[in-house]
């Protein structure tokens, strides 16, 4: 009877634990299912290279290009604000701070970590773009350099607190090694502490970049929302995840706008998903090196 | 190996010269610059969102309703629609992430199931908030017809923290050491027994921990709600499940992008910023005291 009970408790938890599997695959099965219409009535060459987005012309058009391209220049901008700050405020934390400095900026950037991004975005509308636009002397102040900037800004603390993570997971003994060759605090640190880190570094980038790609509500209301090719960094754009926000509560349920948008959501899953794949292939050889298990 | 290891002393030793110092001066200043600039990106932000919000704060601000076409009045109904779908959202996904967690911790044979189901883990964590907007829009509002409602922004919320709750719970019953187990086993409880009465209760503080993060990113969600559950303006609070809500983070999108009064509706969209980033801010602090003093007591 005892172990009858148990036996059910356990095929209990066993059924639970596999709900993030079914809401994964559900939502790879929705995105699937709506986004075929569209892919079927322009074809996917058309949809994914298609140089012009009138969703609401008739014709309609949908050609994604230009908000895939707006999302990769965005992300790609971003990533240069946030890999050398979240880098350097990293390797700050670990090599130099002290205990006391540590036990405050940790938290507090854990802290920051969790500004919801509606923040950010309502920040960079009303501060950042209106002072970029006289300072650069530029038509609007919401452009992808803007988006960029936010965004960057917003990934700090992320990048910042996976990589200090991975540099100490660094045994101790690569760096008292080092300093009998007769390294100093620096030599050690770019030569045997970043290289011996380097794929937790690279894991804390990639989910960083994964994060920028995803995000909606800060591009959404920074970035300007014109859907062309872009040209330069200082005009606005449309990525995807604004596109899909945007326009989702114009879309009529079945249509083929509606269906559009949700192969967009479609798209950015998959670019995310192949992120995270990687990410996690890098830290799991990273582990097995450093001789960490799982 | 050797050789390399005398050829690296060697342009060790010979490189420590005044250069190598410089470098390092220099190095480290780049580092502390760096610090110093996200401290002060970070920080102007909140002192922006502060000195242009306190303004509009007031009782009436936190509690009233808006009047006047969105520029008068408060925004009371969009804060109790952020508690209820936070709520909302925890109910549904703690159970759910509390036994996911206790299936992979306590009884998770190490097969390709589990496997499985870590990496799906991973990978609903990087789903974009967005998708889950879609994921949430098809199945609960138009699939099982409940609408743009509580019910449908709280599940879509719920499945996006389910992630979080799941990795939090399951690091705090991992820390658990195992002789307490062996002690409550040894003293002949079955495995639910031990489960129940001595790992649950002495995780509680991780979990507790990881289940307010989950309410801060929760609360300022923005775009999983867009077309599950909010709406920029209702008459009074929401009185069912399934009536749609206002709620704080959509309020500040919609205030800055619809109506007809920007001037008078941006003072309100700081007064909502402000509302918003202390609720978080003070929620995260909560929770970062909580395992601070968690991890002082195991130290």
């Amino acid at each position: 009877m005892r172990q009858f009970k148990e036996n059910i408790y356990k095929s209990l938890f066993a059924i639970l634990a596999f709900a993030s599997l079914f809401f994964l695959v559900g939502i790879v099965i929705v995105l699937f299912k709506e986004a075929i219409p569209v892919l079927g009535g322009t074809g996917i060459a058309d949809f994914i290279f298609g140089k012009s987005w009138y969703p609401t012309y008739s014709p309609p058009e949908f050609g994604v290009l230009p908000l895939i391209l707006a999302s990769f220049w965005v992300t790609a901008g971003a990533m240069v604000v946030c890999v050398p700050l979240g880098l350097g405020s990293a390797l700050y934390l670990h090599e130099i701070a002290g205990n006391r400095q540590k036990a405050i900026l940790k938290p507090v950037i854990e802290l920051l970590a969790g500004i919801p991004s509606i923040v950010f975005g309502f920040f960079g509308m009303v501060i950042v773009a209106p002072f970029l636009q006289n300072a650069l002397n530029l038509s609007t102040g919401l452009t992808a350099f803007t988006a960029s900037l936010i965004l960057g800004i917003m990934a700090i603390p992320t990048i910042a607190s996976l990589a200090e993570d991975a540099l100490s997971y660094v045994p101790q003994s690569f760096k008292e090694a080092s300093y009998a060759l007769g390294a100093n605090r620096w030599q050690t640190l770019t030569r045997v502490v970043i290289p011996a880190a380097g794929s937790g570094i690279s894991t804390a980038i990639i989910l960083g970049m994964s994060r920028a790609v995803g995000e909606t509500m800060t591009v959404l209301m920074v970035a300007g929302g014109a859907a062309v090719i872009p040209v330069t960094f200082f005009e606005p754009v449309r990525p995807m995840t604004s596109t899909i926000a945007a326009e989702m509560g114009e879309a009529v349920s079945g249509s083929p706008h509606y269906a559009a948008l949700f192969a967009i959501g479609l798209i950015l899953f998959l670019i995310t998903l192949v992120f995270n794949i990687v990410a996690e292939i890098i830290s799991r050889r990273y582990r097995l090196k450093l001789g960490l298990s799982r | 190996m050797l050789e390399n290891t005398v050829q690296m002393a060697t342009i060790f030793s010979r490189r420590n010269s005044l250069r190598s110092r410089i470098m390092q001066n220099v190095g480290f200043t780049l580092l502390f610059l760096s610090i110093l600039i996200t401290v002060i990106f970070l920080g102007s932000i909140i002192y922006f969102i502060g000195i242009n919000g306190i303004g509009v704060m007031s009782w009436e601000f936190l509690t009233a309703a808006p009047r006047k076409a969105m520029t008068a009045g408060g925004v009371g109904p969009a804060i109790v629609g952020t508690f209820y779908l936070t709520i909302g959202a925890i109910l549904f996904s703690l159970p759910l992430g509390l036994a996911c967690a206790i299936y992979l911790s306590e009884y998770s044979p190490r097969s390709i199931a589990v496997n499985i189901i870590r990496l799906s883990i991973n990978n609903l964590a990087g789903v974009p908030s967005v998708v889950f907007g879609l994921f949430g829009l098809f199945v609960f509002v138009d699939y099982f017809h409940f609408g743009v409602s509580i019910l449908s922004g709280s599940l879509t919320l719920g499945i996006l923290i389910l992630p979080g709750i799941i990795s939090s719970s399951q690091e705090a019953i991992i820390a658990i050491p195992q002789s307490l187990r062996e002690a409550s086993l040894a003293l002949g409880a079955t495995q639910w027994q031990t489960i129940r009465k001595t790992v649950l209760p002495a995780a509680l503080p991780g979990i507790l921990t990881g289940v307010i993060l989950s309410i801060g990113r929760a609360a300022g969600e923005t775009a999983p709600i867009l077309f599950t559950a909010a709406t920029f303006y209702s008459r009074g609070y929401p009185t069912s499940v399934f009536s749609e809500t206002m709620v704080l983070p959509y309020h500040i999108y919609a205030l800055m992008t619809e109506g007809t009064h920007p001037e008078k509706q941006t003072a309100i969209a700081y007064g909502c910023a402000l509302t918003l980033l202390i609720l978080v801010l003070l929620i995260s602090a909560l929770a970062i005291i909580i395992r601070q003093r968690q991890r002082n007591k195991m130290l």
